[in-house]
């Protein structure tokens, strides 16, 4: 007879198996066997987080900085509810997520026992897959099939629910099989046609006005991906713009690159996709953020869409060509066959979208990322960039809160390498920065780390403060503190009549003295000139660090598309807010 | 429908209705994992039709009626084929090829002479009296949707008491079957 092993012996090997070093958890009554667990199993670390949505962003930020999935560990009824958040946030921008609940024992299972939730049903719309795990000879092989779910074809957060008697009981263990790359029904691998991709590159040679747009799903196919769009961009010549989610996939400060685009992207960018006869999207969904309008989405363009989900081809935008499968291994195909029959497209080509350049360099000029600098007051976008400055000598990971500081973050500070970035994009969750910076810390713990925060969002998930400086991890959150939820703050100014109703925080804690109760370090800057000394000053700190940046309290964040407008009719600036935005774009988000 | 935060409901596409059938593994959930994803997404189910086929495979095949444009239909399927539990998606097109049924078990409690008009309306289609007492008649009937929808509209004066559909089942015509891909 074969070794039998518990579920919480089995849960281990797994976890081993699949090449785990660290798991983001919290115990609690229904997870107790797998924690006796934990100490026979040295090469997992446990972080213990101070709250489950905690656990879920910092499994998050650890994904998105290393390209490995995240392992959370929880308990039933409330442990599992406390990571809805998380893992929705991961389902919306593709984050490779492991979720383990405890569940109370299977005899108990719909008696509405202590701390006992429907975990699968409370996660299934959040979850590519969740499984209930009911016999304990089936529990390894569904581990090894939740990773597999969570890390293939669109990666995302996945839940397997064990109850308390299946984590006692003992059965067989069962290795990973050789891992299919497959999920559901999906290939991965690019399937299509070579016609196809010799019709994408006729259509390089006919357009005169291209733009190549790209999104997470270029980083999220790994570091070769990144390569082969530079060689692209390098081989075509083509304007390049970038999704919030996929920055850093192509160098920030490159000539070819217009910054980002959507709502608050250049203007560049916005409208060089508005006027543009040739739209190629790489790993990007047409997120409505990107398209604004959808009616007057540039409404002249061919557009071809490279993309791992056959669900999002179509789901927003039509496509006139589609090309289903993993970017890393369509561009490799596009590329060669591009390099042979066209070797010297750049150079040849370079007359055919020379006007089109000239126009960019037109748009360019306006400067949209442009502000009126004070020596009172911090400016936001002034603080960011000269943390920008003093910082980018290092190899530097960045992550955020979400609002108005999130997109100073995005334009203003210049990315180079994929995933040095980590923003909660699809969902907008507040909080997810400074968790998410815990996570990152942990995988990469001589790096740089910081959260940009915003002083609302920041205080949402605080208590992770804790967690940094139980383990050492020397993260900085920068908080770019304007008293108000800015970006509603912004909103309502422009859109209702600025009645700034509840966006105000009228008793903000004092970070400094809230940094030192943490036992960390607290820093506060007041004014411009005092900015870079402060900045170093928090750089030399090998500790957490909490910097309260004190900032002008009315600033808007532009560009802005408002709502209900198109790509070229974006706001600069506030003397363009006079311009009406009509009773049906208010109602809209 | 364009579902875009920021942009208004437009253009009015056409709306088609389509029999959507899914094989998935019958596994616990499977069926919340389906009607999930139609409610979670605004996307309409008008009937449904759920049974095991293949005991041996553990297969259960799901029919769905639905309505929507092209391109809602379109993302109906594709997220369908996401879903890990399911091995293929099928749009059965409403037309002569295609096979369509549905049953329905329906009480009439009236007077003779009623009972006697329901069971001549009902000779139109393929039925079966199932069982019969002096004040009422159950009657099965298998026929389209379409008809079925008729069928109770007449029998409704009649003293129609119960009704009970199964939903659309359908089947290609001739000797294929249908294959992903």
């Amino acid at each position: 007879m074969a070794n039998l092993m518990t579920g919480a012996e089995i849960v281990f090997k797994a976890l081993e198996d699949q090449g785990v070093r660290h798991i983001f958890g919290y115990p609690g009554g229904a997870v107790l066997p797998i924690y006796d667990e934990l100490k026979n199993h040295k090469s997992i670390q446990h972080i213990l987080v101070r709250h489950e949505q905690g656990a879920g962003h910092a499994a998050e930020g650890y994904a998105r900085s290393t390209g490995k999935p995240g392992v959370i560990l929880v308990t039933s009824g409330p442990g599992a509810t406390n990571t809805v958040t998380a893992l929705t946030d991961a389902y919306m921008d593709s984050v490779p997520l492991v979720c383990i609940t405890g569940q109370v024992p299977t005899h108990l299972i719909g008696t509405d026992a202590f701390q006992e939730c429907d975990t699968t049903g409370i996660t299934r719309p959040c979850t590519k897959h969740n499984w209930l795990v009911k016999d304990i000879n089936k529990l390894s092989s569904i581990l090894h099939r939740a990773f597999e779910v969570a890390t293939t074809g669109r990666p995302g957060p996945v839940l397997v629910d064990i109850p308390k008697d299946i984590q006692f009981k003992k059965g067989k263990y069962v290795k990973p099989k050789e891992v299919k790359k497959k999920n559901g029904e999906t290939d991965i691998k690019f399937n299509g046609k070579d016609k196809d991709i010799e019709a994408v590159v006729d259509l390089f040679r006919k357009s005169s006005k291209p733009i190549l747009y790209t999104g997470g799903g270029v980083i999220n196919s790994g570091p070769r991906a990144t390569q082969l769009l530079r060689e692209l961009v390098s081989l075509t010549g083509f304007p390049i713009t970038s999704t919030l989610q996929g920055l850093g996939a192509f160098p920030g400060y490159d000539q070819q690159f217009l910054g980002m685009l959507g709502m608050h992207g250049t203007f560049e960018a916005n409208n060089a996709m508005h006027d543009c006869d040739l739209m190629i999207n790489i790993g990007a969904r047409f997120d409505d953020r990107i398209t604004g309008k959808i009616d007057e989405f540039s409404p002249q363009s061919k557009k071809i869409h490279i993309d791992i989900d056959p669900s999002s081809i179509n789901k927003n935008i039509s496509v006139d060509l589609a090309l289903v499968g993993d970017v890393k291994i369509v561009l490799e195909k596009l590329i060669l066959v591009f390099k042979k029959k066209d070797p010297n497209f750049a150079k040849s080509n370079k007359q055919r979208i020379a006007v089109w350049w000239n126009q960019i360099e037109k748009w360019r000029k306006k400067n949209s990322l442009g502000f009126i600098n004070s020596k009172e007051v911090i400016k936001p976008q002034f603080a960011i960039q000269r943390l920008y400055e003093l910082t980018k000598a290092q190899d530097v990971f960045i992550t955020t809160e979400v609002g108005q500081h999130q997109m100073w973050a995005a334009q203003h500070y210049k990315f180079d390498k994929p995933n040095r970035w980590m923003t909660s994009g699809g969902l907008g969750t507040m909080g997810y920065g400074l968790p998410s910076a815990v996570g990152v810390q942990v995988a990469h713990p001589d790096k740089l780390v910081i959260d940009i925060a915003g002083e609302a969002s920041v205080l949402m998930t605080m208590q992770e403060m804790s967690t940094a400086v139980q383990y050492k991890l020397p993260i900085k959150i920068f908080i770019i503190n304007n008293e108000y939820m800015g970006m509603v703050r912004q909103w309502q100014e422009i859109l209702h009549e600025k009645n700034y109703s509840e966006s105000y925080t009228a008793a903000l804690p004092d970070f400094v003295k809230l940094a030192e109760a943490y036992g960390c370090v607290g820093i506060r800057a007041k004014k411009p000139d005092e900015l870079d000394e402060k900045i170093t000053q928090m750089l030399s700190v090998n500790k957490p660090v909490i910097f309260d940046c004190v900032v002008d309290k009315e600033e808007n964040c532009y560009p802005m598309i408002p709502s209900g407008k198109a790509h070229n009719q974006m706001l600069l600036g506030k003397q363009d807010e006079e311009d009406e935005i009509s009773e049906e774009g208010k109602v809209l988000v | 429908m364009v579902k875009s935060a920021y942009s208004f409901a437009t253009k009015k596409e056409k709306i088609e209705n389509h029999i959507i059938v899914v094989w998935v593994d019958n596994e616990a959930g499977v069926l919340a994992r389906v009607v999930g994803l139609f409610s979670g997404r605004g996307y309409n189910i008008d009937s449904l039709a759920v049974a095991e086929v293949d005991k041996k495979k553990n297969i259960s095949r799901i029919t769905i009626t639905t309505s929507g444009t092209p391109q809602v239909l379109q993302q109906i399927k594709s997220q369908l084929g996401k879903l890990v539990p399911v091995h293929k998606v099928a749009d059965f097109p409403r037309n002569k090829r295609t096979l369509m049924r549905e049953m329905a078990l329906l009480k009439v409690v009236s007077s003779k002479t009623q009972l006697e008009k329901a069971k001549k309306l009902c000779k139109k289609y393929k039925y079966t009296l199932l069982d019969k007492t002096e004040k009422s008649f159950v009657f099965e009937v298998s026929a389209l949707e379409k008809e079925i929808d008729e069928l109770i509209k007449k029998l409704q004066p009649l003293g129609l008491a119960s009704a009970s559909r199964t939903g659309v089942v359908a089947m290609t015509k001739g000797s294929e079957t249908y294959k992903q891909h």
